[in-house]
């Protein structure tokens, strides 16, 4: 399968020429091209893999100077992060990144001899994740061509570094490929490093004061996170002779004494990539970056990394003390962020708080780690990949419009701003509203977190879906408002509605063929993980669902082809008889026409950011340090 | 064709009165009076509302609400002026801003005098008022049928370009 | 499949026949109790009908299409409930029915309607939860969330499920609309918020609403009577009875309750929620 080195080797590649080309439009052309290859070669790879039996696949085993080139990039990165921390005279993040480099260094170099093992692994969850990787990346990278020109035409105040910001994005695409296909440990610790510096270096593209201190926030929360990921492959490696993620996974599922302290410390180390509590922060800062390393980094792929990699060590946490620690956290995260999502009003934090909210779900589900609470947070994973990446754009497309992107000025957003608004509205309807798959998803991860006798987690589960429709309604209510503010011309480049409307056409794709993919694909990937797979959803809900679907898209067309043709008096609203006639002016005390302004409840004073984040990352951080202690000292 | 008089829903406006009349209009709802049993509710919403009961005379301030709730009650709808300033302006007929009784405004179907007018005799307005809504929907709905297949509606219900 | 198909066929056509008979009787009573004569019984259809005899009137012509795919959804719920699919899957569909409700008053920009929606959309969370973990009871005291297994039981759920019970009976005060906890809409006149999210409902829109009540609320007694039938059928009388008893308090609160702010039903909902409920589960894990 040639197509794997292509995969992790072209994006660098790319990447090298996005720097070199100093032409917009010739970069753009380039970056097409290389998007379409990327999303071709996954589609090779998906067929290539289908048609040798959709099995498991054991690749390269003898890669000594791969792992010598892996190595040189670990110390490339060390240098970078050691020179940028001294730059920005934060000396002491520099220690989070030497420390494990050059642990791992003198492991690989000095260590004991380690059993050969086959570098890459290929099975359903890595096909699905490159899957996600390279066909939402590459949309990201289309539509970013044509954001980022809006972007530089409205924010004349930064440097316009367009080469920079392309190569990054490259990089991480091959660095999240080699990722996910990669079963050596010490591959992986590379390539995680690179996706973190590369959503350091993204979120400190603007240089202002704001973003360089919210990318090394990110940078040393991810870093922690790096450090126990070395230390839990390094024990693991000493204790047991090999580096591959599927020995520590079946050990760790035989219940090896000496695989619990890897699979706690890689679970804390993916709870940090995923932005769980404590660590929540570094994603909402990160929302400063431009918008398609928003969609591409912090919502659709790379924190899913954090979650890819609890998936895989569900079977090895299931029932243990790491699991608990890790569906508490998940859970947790889910509800706090969630009401912390209420109170605000700027769209992409919204964005960013349900995003790790969503996280906390599916991490949870993986903490619990049955294959029904896989079977849910696989679907979250996939839906939420594609609804987020599609709102993210969306909003930064409407915020290059618009010029801004509070959702209080989103108000009538369907009459000024009609193809935009249609998009978010199918996006919003994806996060919560049946018959879309993240509905279904939270269905069965309270159905299996109640089987699993998890009542902490249904508690979540329940409280915390309660208040994730209120603030999606009242988003989608304010777009479909009346208003008499006049259109907003719409600079929306071709490239970025060709990218949503791909986006919108596969989520409802997704929504149809929904229980198709659960026996086709989800049930096999349980099966490889699990070594059993059962029926999860159950066939009378299945014809429900089936129905469901057919209503929620049925129903509404007829209903407004049949009410178009009603014959209607259409009246001015009820404001006590003052309404001047147009619904948004009405005559004051004075005689005086007024413009009538609605806003929607936020309670920031009560439930805000400011209020809540605190407390609960204080109690995240107890929990996890009381568990990860537990952990250790069970262990020992 | 439907019985519509056993659902009359009031909406009562208070164009210049003193009060008076109000607390009687009021007082029809208390359990003395119980209008409720004739299937009277006081909905508070034009939209919503079949009769219009209007107490006081019409002010300059008051006249373009009048008006307008007037406006936004759909058809059929009867308009009752309770109390003898919403007949005729009453003691402030010759104030510099009042314009008179309701029907100086909106077309009035019946008249409820008194100062303030009496529960007993509000109650009796009402009733009358709901044997001209019935009349008037049967109105309406021959209309509507004499009109179904000849393309022709009455202005006010034609749906399209009328926002 | 027969059976079902039958149920599904009585809902449609009883459900409106005795919500509205509901309604008429909740007037009658509510009328007593303060020392009324009241409206006829049959009031309410006396109401409806004049409704659909009336002009048609709207601020947002698209406001038809909102309430009729409520309507529409919201009687599917109630299918799905009487056809004895999966309970937690009824919930959420009515959510999504309860969204539409939400468009259809927001899309006016009429202020009352606006933030009578918004009220609405606070109560929506508040009784989410009790309404979740009323499903969630069933499937730990049945271990099914399927309606048609659950009546299917030796023994009534409300055995396991005190808890929860009055939990959902707590929160059918908030899904009814009535006092303490009718901020959204009341029935009662002379409110700050006009009639709330109906405001800007006239004519044949507030038919059509009226009509989704009804099936709504005969959709909710069925979860009530559900947590009392078992496959004996004596329990289908009980239920039938502590159905109208459940009712006739909803009433009794009503007239007897001034309505309170809406945090302060948030904290009380919540609490009740949390402590019924939440001890409720915790006794089931202990005893299973």
């Amino acid at each position: 399968m040639a197509v794997i080195p292509f995969l992790i080797i072209f994006p660098f590649i790319a990447a090298v020429l996005m720097y070199i080309i100093r032409n917009n439009k010739a970069r753009g052309v380039v970056a097409y091209i290389s998007a379409a290859a990327i999303i071709i070669a996954v589609g090779v790879l998906v067929v290539q893999w289908l048609r040798a039996g959709a099995q498991p696949v054991e690749l390269y085993l003898e890669t000594e100077s791969e792992d010598h080139v892996i190595l040189a990039g670990e110390l490339v990165l060390m240098v970078l992060c050691t020179y940028l921390s001294f730059k920005y005279k934060k000396a002491w993040i520099s220690i989070l990144s030497i420390v494990p480099t050059l642990m791992l260094a003198y492991f690989e170099l000095w260590g004991p001899e380690m059993e050969p093992i086959h570098h890459v692994y290929l099975d359903h969850l890595s096909i699905l994740m490159c899957m996600i990787v390279g066909l939402i990346g590459g949309l990201i990278v289309i539509y970013a061509v044509g954001y980022m020109h809006g972007y530089h035409h409205h924010h004349t105040e930064y440097v316009d570094r367009r080469n920079y910001f392309f190569m990054l994005l490259f990089i991480f695409l091959g660095a999240m490929f080699g990722f996910v296909v990669s079963d050596s440990l010490l591959w992986i610790d590379f390539f995680w490093e690179t996706t973190s510096v590369c959503s350091f270096l993204l979120i400190g593209y603007t240089r202002t004061s704001e973003a360089i201190t919210n990318s090394f926030r990110a940078l040393w929360m991810n870093l922690l996170g790096g450090v126990f990921l070395a230390i839990g492959i390094i024990y693991f490696g000493y204790h047991a002779g090999t580096v591959s993620f599927q020995a520590l996974i079946a050990q760790g599922t035989a219940g090896e004494a000496f695989a619990l302290i890897p699979v706690a410390f890689i679970a804390f180390a993916a709870l940090t990539k995923a932005a769980q509590l404590p660590f929540a922060t570094w994603l909402l800062g990160a929302m400063v970056a431009p918008t398609p390393s928003s969609a591409l980094l912090h919502s659709a792929t790379m924190v899913k990394a954090g979650i890819y990699v609890l998936f895989r060590l569900s079977p090895a946490m299931s029932g243990r003390m790491s699991g608990n620690m890790v569906a508490f956290v998940g859970g947790f995260t889910f509800l706090m962020c969630s009401i912390m999502a209420v109170a605000q009003s700027d769209a992409k934090k919204v964005l960013a708080m349900s995003t790790i909210a969503n996280l906390g779900l599916m991490v949870a589900c993986a903490g619990v780690g049955t294959p029904e609470t896989i079977w849910a947070g696989v679907f979250l994973m996939v839906f939420h990949a594609v609804s987020k990446s599609m709102l993210f754009q969306d909003v930064g497309a409407t915020e290059n419009a618009l010029h801004s992107r509070d959702i209080e000025a989103m108000h009538g957003l369907i009459y000024r701003l009609p193809k935009l608004a249609a998009f978010m509205f199918i996006g919003i309807a994806g996060m919560f509203l049946a018959p879309f798959g993240m509905l279904i998803s939270k269905w069965a991860a309270l159905k299996a977190s109640v089987d699993e006798g998890n009542i902490m987690l249904a508690f979540f589960i329940i409280f915390g879906s309660a208040i994730t429709s209120l603030y999606w309604t009242k988003w989608m209510g304010k777009l479909i408002m009346q208003t008499n503010k006049p259109k907003v011309h719409d600079i929306t480049k071709p490239n970025e509605v060709f990218s949503l409307t791909v986006h919108a056409v596969l989520m409802i794709a997704l929504c149809v063929l929904f229980p198709l993919l659960s026996g086709w694909y989800v049930d096999p990937l349980l099966k490889e993980m699990f070594g059993k797979v059962q029926q999860t959803l159950p066939q009378a809900l299945l014809v429900t669902l089936i129905v469901v679907i057919v209503l929620v898209f049925l129903v509404p067309l007829v209903a407004f082809l049949f009410e178009s043709n009603v014959k209607t008096n259409v009246k001015p609203s009820y404001m006590n008889g003052v309404n001047t006639g147009d619904n948004v002016t009405f005559v004051d005390s004075f005689g005086e026409p007024k413009h009538l302004s609605l806003s929607n409840y936020y309670f920031a004073h009560k439930i805000g950011q400011r209020k809540l984040m605190k407390p609960s990352q204080l109690a995240a951080t107890v929990v996890i340090i009381v568990m990860i202690c537990m952990v250790i000292g069970g262990a020992l | 064709m439907g019985k519509v008089k056993k659902s009359p829903w009031l909406l009562h406006y208070d164009a210049s009165s003193c009060n008076g009349c109000d607390i009687e209009v009021l007082a029809c709802l208390t359990p003395v009076y119980d209008v409720e049993r004739f299937g009277v509710v006081s909905t508070d919403d034009p939209m919503q509302a079949d009769i219009l009961l209007i107490t006081g005379g019409v002010n300059s301030q008051s006249e373009a609400v009048v008006r307008q709730l007037y406006e936004q009650m759909p058809r059929p709808k009867v308009v009752v002026a309770v109390g003898v300033c919403a007949c005729t302006g009453g003691v402030f007929k010759d104030c510099y801003n009042i314009k008179g009784g309701v029907d100086t405004v909106i077309p009035v179907d019946v008249y409820v005098p008194g100062c303030a007018a009496r529960p007993q005799s509000i109650i009796d307005g009402v009733i009358k008022a709901v044997e001209i809504f019935q009349k008037r929907s049967d109105e309406h709905d021959a209309y509507e049928r004499e009109h179904r297949h000849d393309g022709q509606v009455p202005a006010e219900t034609s749906g399209k370009g009328n926002q | 499949m027969r059976v079902s198909l039958l149920w599904i066929l009585c809902y449609l056509v009883l459900a409106p026949f005795l919500g509205g008979l509901l309604d008429g009787c909740d007037r009658k009573i509510s009328a007593r109790m303060q020392g009324r004569i009241g409206p006829p019984v049959l009031q309410p259809f006396y109401d409806v009908q004049k409704l659909f005899n009336k002009q048609t009137i709207a601020v947002r012509r698209v406001q038809a299409a909102f309430l009729l795919v409520y309507m529409i959804m919201m009687i599917f719920t109630g299918c799905m409930f009487y056809g004895g699919t999966d309970i937690l899957m009824c919930f959420f569909v009515l959510s999504t029915a309860a969204t539409f409700l939400y468009f259809a008053a927001v899309v006016t920009n009429s202020p009352y309607s606006t933030i009578g929606a918004s009220r609405e959309l606070i109560q929506m969370m508040t009784y989410e939860p009790a309404v979740l973990f009323a499903c969630v009871g069933f499937y730990l005291a049945n271990g099914t969330f399927t309606v048609g297994s659950i009546v299917q039981s030796d023994v009534s759920s409300i055995l396991y499920l005190p808890g929860f019970f009055f939990a959902f009976v707590f929160i059918l005060t908030i899904k009814m609309r009535k006092s303490p906890f009718d901020t959204s809409a009341s029935h009662h006149a002379h409110q700050e918020l006009v009639k709330g999210l109906t405001t800007e409902f006239g004519a044949k829109n507030l038919a059509f609403f009226t009509i989704t009540e009804w099936y709504e609320n005969i959709f909710l007694l069925g979860v009530v009577g559900l947590f009392i039938v078992n496959r004996h059928p004596v329990s289908w009388i009980i239920a039938v009875i502590v159905v109208l008893a459940v009712y006739f308090l909803e009433i009794l609160i009503d007239n007897t309750s001034a309505r309170v702010k809406q945090d302060t039903m948030l904290k009380l909902t919540w609490t009740v929620t949390l402590l019924s409920a939440g001890i409720n589960t915790l006794v089931l894990m202990l005893i299973r």
